[in-house]
């Protein structure tokens, strides 16, 4: 009989991985913990009225708020999720509803690559593409940077959910004699509406917080406007250049900021899992 | 339902020796009264039965009765589900594997076990595979891992056939001779007890009729407990019969007995295709 | 159901109606999705061609190793952003592996359930932080920290070991280790959650094989648990080392933005994204285009390390191992 006499001693080391790994998951917590600590905090003692209301002034005329960042924000991202809201639903529609069209495979690759690729390199391209035949920066070209960040997720999103959506719910509305477009639109995608809303805020979400894309396309703007033929002003634009003043002022805005938008990946995310659960 | 009838008490020697098997019988292993409880279900009530030492020992029943949540209380495979609890004594050796201080590691180091499905570990190797219980109790000696291979190889009636090619992966193996490759590692680590639980059930019949041809040849070395949904087999290979319907245990005793002259009508009843 | 049901009675008398729905809807879905693919297609062609200018100038060869950067005397390299790049990303990777990978096994293997979902929440939210934010906590709040333990180390090197001061670096809080330090954070998620599946989907015939020969806790995740799951860790590794590649704005705020080699521990240093923020506004003509060029190589480098990490994925969901 083989002794089991290294029992105590596996035992023991047993003890010890459990322990590295709650250590090791703690490390990965802490982060986090610290990171959205010191937003809330900070971000919280520094959010007021003006912040949403005032646009930009000069320090001595009190550094006003942040009303051109947000309102570049909303401009930029909703014109952003109609374009990609459409491209990702298109995507995700024609992955989950038509699963042997010949294009779907080259779609997935394009898609995962189109989601690992540096937001970036969306800006470069809007930036080759747009920016410089137009010869300035647009709150159009913003947009469209952004709406490449959006399309990945918004269409894993709605391809996800619609597969949920049980084949009997389709056969009915075909055995009906409705056509297949049909069945989609009014049966398939009513039904999955809340996870197709949750996927069309996690990329709203996601593309508010982007700031690199945006330094190339929207180009960034003090002044308050309304107009995407403008250069745009966006919140994660004006965290990263804040950041780099010497006034407290300033600094503390980007700390709102800051806050403003993880409230937003919060909400989604909050969102998104009441919206999955309900399956 | 326990309550109502009397549990049919196993026979023990008496019953043995009634059948006209030899008289040399000791309990490997002893059930007292064991039950195992999901949730506030209960799996199978009230078990008391022997396990004799080098004998094999069938559990058969309709599906849901009970007799894979018996074997699985035999080495405390229910200790890995949380909802599950047993009560009642598994006696090894005269030990009770439940007592306090015994280690569920160490109970199913001295308990094998084979499962329904052939699940070879897929990244390793036959040699690794045989060889992964042994490493695990610090075994490193090239000799006496090599021996252990080619010994648990034999036994399993595998050898012959993965000799040359030892280093392929386990999962090149056909389902007959990955369920063998399991046996032979469950037995590598020299187990007192092999606990199988519907080991031929994913099998096509020639490999089904190696793994039953096995049988007689294990049992010289280790104590076996099979759990089968198929009467046939448990007549074919078993020495002992314990028969499970609705989570309790109807009648046990020599295989003979029980699928010729069973006391019990319930039993009978399964036995000749009434039922089940 | 009812209302559509009613509706569609009308609908569908008409077969004309019918069949012409179908094509233009699947025409119009079509036409979109062919755009994605045609704008990811036109990414790599677009950023190459911005690019060309610079690589023709210095020989895509000599753009690549080149270690001068001088907008002065208009020559360009690549060399120390794509060495930066490396080497901020693999040391992120190195320090997030064992975390990221502790995370998915406590996460799958022994928290209960609702400690388990609290932490797939939080990776979730890891992964959805913007980088701005990153950026913005790493200046104020981890770079002062991390000055403070290099000035300890830094002058307990220069009392007992000055020769590894060439190695560290000034100690200035901003430069390398911040950005690997931002950077592991980051990534964690990325390595950590696809991990997380893997492990989650290995049968549980593979876990009790393990425990039925005797196996601890700990030896059936090394003997079972593992080796079954390794493709989709790999994956999830190769992801998480692209997130790092292309991470652009926390790492431009806290890694210091010197171009200048050799790069040292503790001090300032570069990679691809930063540079081609820090440079943009200022850069005209040939710079621009060596800027764009950089976009072209990171391209290149992320979309292959993409399409591996998906292939690795595919080939474990259809053959269960690797």
């Amino acid at each position: 009989m083989r002794p089991g006499g290294n029992l105590e001693r596996r035992k023991l080391f047993d003890r010890f991985m459990l322990g590295l790994l709650i250590l090791g998951s703690l490390l990965v917590v802490a982060p986090l913990v610290l990171v959205l600590g010191k937003v809330f905090l900070t971000g919280l003692s520094a959010l007021n009225l003006a912040f949403f209301v005032e646009p930009y002034r000069p320090l001595d005329e009190g550094g006003g708020g942040l009303a051109h960042a947000i309102v570049g924000t909303l401009m930029m991202n909703l014109l952003a999720l109609l374009i990609g809201g459409l491209l990702g639903l298109a995507g995700g529609i024609l992955l989950s509803e038509y699963p042997d069209h010949p294009v779907n495979p080259f779609l997935r690759v394009i898609s995962d690559l189109l989601n690992g690729l540096p937001a970036l390199l969306k800006g470069l391209v809007i930036y080759t593409l747009f920016v410089i035949p137009m010869g300035r920066f647009t709150g159009l070209a913003g947009a469209l940077a952004l709406a490449l960040v959006m399309v990945p997720i918004v269409l894993r999103a709605t391809e996800g959910v619609l597969k949920l959506v049980p084949w009997s719910v389709r056969e009915a509305g075909l055995a009906l004699g409705l056509p297949r477009w049909r069945v989609i639109l009014s049966l398939v995608l009513p039904s999955a509406l809340p996870g197709v809303i949750t996927g069309l805020m996690l990329g709203f979400a996601r593309a508010a917080g982007e700031a690199a894309p945006l330094y190339f396309t929207a180009g960034g703007n003090l002044n308050l406007s309304f107009s995407l033929g403008d250069q745009v002003e966006s919140l994660a634009l004006t965290i990263y250049k804040y950041a780099g003043e010497p006034s407290p002022v300033r600094q503390e805005q980007a700390w709102a900021a800051s806050l403003v938008l993880t409230l937003l990946v919060l909400a989604a995310g909050l969102l998104a899992r009441w919206a999955t659960r309900k399956r | 339902m326990n309550e109502q009838r009397p549990l049919t008490v196993p026979p023990k020697l008496e019953a043995a020796r009634a059948g006209g098997l030899e008289a040399d019988l000791k309990p490997r292993m002893e059930a007292q009264g064991l039950t195992v409880y999901y949730g506030k279900k209960v799996g199978v009530g009230n078990v008391s039965m022997p396990i004799y030492a080098n004998r094999v020992t069938a559990l058969i029943g309709p599906s849901g009765c009970g007799k894979t949540t018996f074997l699985r209380a035999l080495n405390r495979m229910h200790d890995l589900t949380p909802v599950a609890r047993v009560e009642g004594k598994a006696l090894l050796d005269g030990q009770d594997i439940y007592a306090p201080g015994v280690d569920p590691v160490d109970v199913r180091r001295r308990i094998g076990m084979v499962f329904q499905k052939p699940n070879p570990f897929p990244t390793l190797t036959i040699y690794d595979n045989v060889i992964a219980g042994l490493k695990l109790l610090g075994v490193r000696r090239k000799n006496v891992l090599d021996e252990a291979v080619e010994r648990s190889l034999q036994q399993a009636a595998l050898w012959d056939e993965v000799k040359d090619r030892l280093r392929a992966p386990g999962m090149s193996l056909s389902g007959g001779q990955q369920q063998r490759l399991c046996i032979a590692r469950a037995l590598a680590v020299q187990p007192e007890v092999l606990l199988m639980d519907e080991p031929t059930s994913a099998l096509d019949p020639i490999s089904t009729q190696s793994i039953e041809d096995l049988m007689s040849e294990l049992k010289k070395h280790v104590t076996v407990v099979i759990v089968t949904h198929n009467m046939q087999q448990a007549a074919r290979v078993s020495d002992f019969t314990g028969y499970f319907l609705t989570g309790e245990l109807v009648e046990f005793g020599p295989t003979s007995q029980v699928f010729t002259m069973p006391k019990d009508p319930r039993t009978e009843a399964y036995i000749t295709g009434r039922f089940g | 159901m009812e209302p559509v049901q009613t509706r569609s009675i009308h609908v569908s008398q008409s077969p004309l109606y019918r069949a012409l729905g179908d094509r233009l809807f699947v025409g119009a879905i079509l036409v979109l999705c062919l755009l994605v693919i045609g704008i990811v297609l036109v990414m790599g062609w677009q950023l190459g061609s911005a690019g060309s200018e610079a690589l023709a100038a210095f020989g895509f060869w000599g753009f690549l190793s080149g270690s001068t950067w001088d907008p002065v005397q208009n020559i360009y390299g690549a060399w120390p952003f794509i060495l930066g790049t490396l080497l901020t990303s693999l040391g992120a990777l190195a320090l997030a592996f064992f975390p990221a990978l502790a995370v998915a096994i406590f996460a799958v293997e022994y928290a209960p359930r609702w400690l388990g979902s609290a932490l797939s929440y939080a990776l979730e939210l890891l992964a959805s932080l913007p980088s701005v934010i990153y950026g913005l906590w790493g200046l104020f709040v981890l770079v002062p920290a991390v000055r403070a333990v290099q000035e300890s180390v830094y002058f307990w090197a220069a009392d007992y070991a000055p020769f590894l001061l060439p190695l560290l670096g000034n100690p200035i809080g901003i430069g390398m280790t911040s950005a690997v330090l931002v950077l592991a954070v980051m990534i964690i998620p990325f390595a950590a959650t696809l991990a997380k599946d893997s492990i989650a989907l290995v049968p549980a015939a593979q876990r009790e094989a393990a425990y039925g020969l005797g196996a601890t806790k700990w030896e059936v995740i090394r003997l079972a648990i593992l080796p079954y799951a390794r493709g989709g860790i790999l994956a999830g590794v190769i992801l998480a080392l692209t997130r790092a590649l292309g991470e652009t704005m926390a790492v431009v705020m806290v890694i210091g933005n010197s171009n200048k080699l050799p790069f040292t521990l503790f001090g300032p240093a570069t990679t691809i994204p930063s540079a081609v923020i820090n440079e943009f506004g200022e850069a005209q003509g040939l710079q621009l285009s060596s800027l764009l060029a950089l976009g072209f190589i990171l391209f290149l480098i992320s979309g292959a390390l993409n399409l591996l990490a998906a292939w690795i994925v595919k080939r474990m969901s259809v053959e269960g191992r690797l």
